[in-house]
């Protein structure tokens, strides 16, 4: 492979994992559930391409199945299966509750970011130089933005969807650390993510069917029914 | 020497000649998306000669402030355009007097004058839209700081002629993160500063909701038609940076022959008309966000800037 092939590559891969930190911080802001679901959508695409590239630049065809399993597993199957087991109210529900405003919560999920590049020190210094990149970084603060998306919001869909961009986040890491990484492991770790979203969307739909929302983050304390309504103000 | 002086009076020609026509031709492509016919791309001229043709009315109670605007919202671009690149791809004879940074300050200076007028005659649409105004303002000042500052630690300079290069040498770098999110960001940028449709309505008429437009309210004649003037060159200027800076560094004059420079007219041309088709479908798609969303929207420039830069620190 020629050197500006390779530099090409490299860069386009840092590209997708650029995207990739800023669909992450898309998800922390975004005010539609709809919109986050389609934000995790681009992001498991962009992890995809992330592989692939990695992939061609390494020559390994076990990157190829990751990108592949990525592909079929998270754009395609997850928004299936949370259609088929969460209502449709849940998708068009709009002005999604915060803990935060989002201004905040931007700002946090920077210095969030800001910390990965610290944690990534000591993993970037462990592995060989040609496997140092921006994934790695890139990709523990997808797992801390994802973890903090869990943190912040109220609403299930997109409390599940911070679960997946953790797992997104550690495999954006994972990828770009091991040349061969055997496609079993990626096979059971997305067969455990799409059994971990089906789940979650029979709960949600649990939940909504005997509270009648989904904002979980008011369910938070046990409440008698009548004293409901007045915690319900007091919440908000 | 001469020459060079020459090619400058040339770019600011170019700016002034050209900025109403991509201001005529955005709101003419806008309509036909709408099923409408829209006035034609000339319109814009022919405002400014009516307007050049009628009386001034200038309020007695008026102070300095107020009459010396037009001129320096109308000088500001004139001169941002002698330090950018417009046409050529190397630094012309006043290009030594700023860089990047400089050229923000010289425009944000027309800005301050025309917010000053805006409170000067006291009509209450004015300081409304003034203040709205600053506020957008101060918005986007912390992600123009961010925009300077990575671009000068990526390309080791804010001199627009040497960050120009360093995109496209080689070709590998454009497709860096760090490039395409400080694109995204600028881009937000300049909706927001030449008030464009998800920040501020340019071609409402209701006042309340006004943010750019309620500062020339007060103003009639040839003061009006300056400020118009003023604001169509400053967008040109803003999208010359953005263009020929930051997205599209190719096409501009390489020689030093006058032949070279005139060439890279069509080419400048071309690639401010491919970006009003973009600017035409932002506009179209997208509606006005409500004031205090304009927070959001600028903050997510600014959150976009700050991922530019990470995403550069992040590189090995």
């Amino acid at each position: 492979m020629s050197e500006t092939t390779s530099q090409l590559l490299v860069n386009l891969n840092a590209l997708a994992t650029g995207l990739f930190l800023l669909t992450a911080f898309g998800i922390v802001a975004m005010r539609q559930a709809r919109g986050c679901l389609n934000l995790f959508i681009i992001q498991s695409l962009l992890l995809a391409a992330s592989a692939a590239l990695l992939g061609l630049r390494h020559e390994s065809s076990h990157l190829y199945g990751v990108a592949l399993v990525n592909l079929i597993s998270k754009p395609i199957i997850v928004p299936w299966l949370l259609r088929r087991t969460a209502s449709a109210e849940i998708y068009t529900r709009r002005e999604i509750d915060q803990v935060l405003n989002i201004p905040t919560a931007l700002l946090i999920a920077l210095a969030l970011t800001i910390l990965s590049y610290f944690l990534a020190q000591p993993i970037l210094n462990a592995v060989a130089p040609e496997f140092r990149g921006p994934n790695v970084p890139i990709g523990i603060a997808g797992l801390l933005l994802g973890a903090f998306t869990l943190t912040v919001r109220r609403e299930a869909l997109p409390l599940l969807i911070g679960l997946l961009v953790m797992e997104n986040g550690a495999f954006l890491a994972g990828i770009s650390i091991a040349r061969n990484l055997p496609l079993l492991v990626e096979l059971a770790i997305a067969t455990d993510g799409l059994i971990i979203v089906f789940i979650s969307g029979v709960l949600i739909r649990a939940v909504e069917k005997h509270v009648g929302t989904t904002a979980v983050g008011e369910l938070a304390s046990l409440k008698e029914a009548a004293a409901e309504p007045a915690a319900k103000e007091a919440s908000k | 020497m001469s020459r060079a002086i020459l090619f400058n009076l040339i770019q600011v020609l170019v700016v002034m000649a050209f900025a109403p026509l991509a201001s005529g031709v955005l709101s003419r492509m806008k309509e036909i998306v709408q099923s409408k016919r829209g006035p034609s791309i000339f319109q814009p001229y022919r405002d400014l000669w009516k307007l050049f043709h009628k009386d001034e009315i200038v309020s007695e109670d008026s102070s300095w402030i107020f009459r010396f605007t037009p001129y320096i919202v109308f000088v500001t671009p004139i001169f941002v355009a002698t330090l950018i690149p417009v046409l050529t791809n190397y630094p012309l004879f006043f290009a030594f007097m700023g860089d990047m940074i400089g050229a923000g300050f010289v425009l944000a200076l027309g800005g301050f004058f025309a917010t000053l007028a805006a409170v000067d005659t006291a009509n209450p649409y004015g300081p409304i839209g003034a203040s709205r105004t600053r506020m957008v303002g101060f918005l986007a000042e912390p992600v123009f700081m961010i925009v300077f500052f990575t671009v000068s630690f990526v390309a080791g300079s804010t001199i627009p002629y040497i960050v120009q290069e360093k995109w496209v040498t080689p070709l590998a770098n454009f497709f860096t993160p760090s490039h395409v999110l400080l694109m995204l960001a600028f881009l937000m940028l300049i909706l927001a500063e030449g008030g464009r449709i998800p920040v501020d309505n340019p071609t409402g008429h209701f006042e309340l909701a006004m943010i750019d437009e309620s500062k020339s309210l007060e103003y009639s004649g040839r003061g009006f038609a300056l400020m118009k003037w003023g604001g169509q060159m400053k967008f040109f200027v803003l999208m010359c940076v953005f263009l020929n800076v930051l997205v599209t560094p190719w096409g501009l004059a390489g020689g030093h022959t006058l032949g070279a420079v005139l060439l890279a007219i069509p080419f400048v041309l071309f690639k401010i008309f491919c970006f009003l088709l973009v600017l035409v479908v932002i506009e179209s798609s997208l509606s006005k966000l409500r004031l205090f969303r304009i927070t959001e929207f600028l903050g997510a420039a600014f959150i976009i800037s700050v991922a530019a830069m990470i995403a550069q620190i992040f590189l090995p």
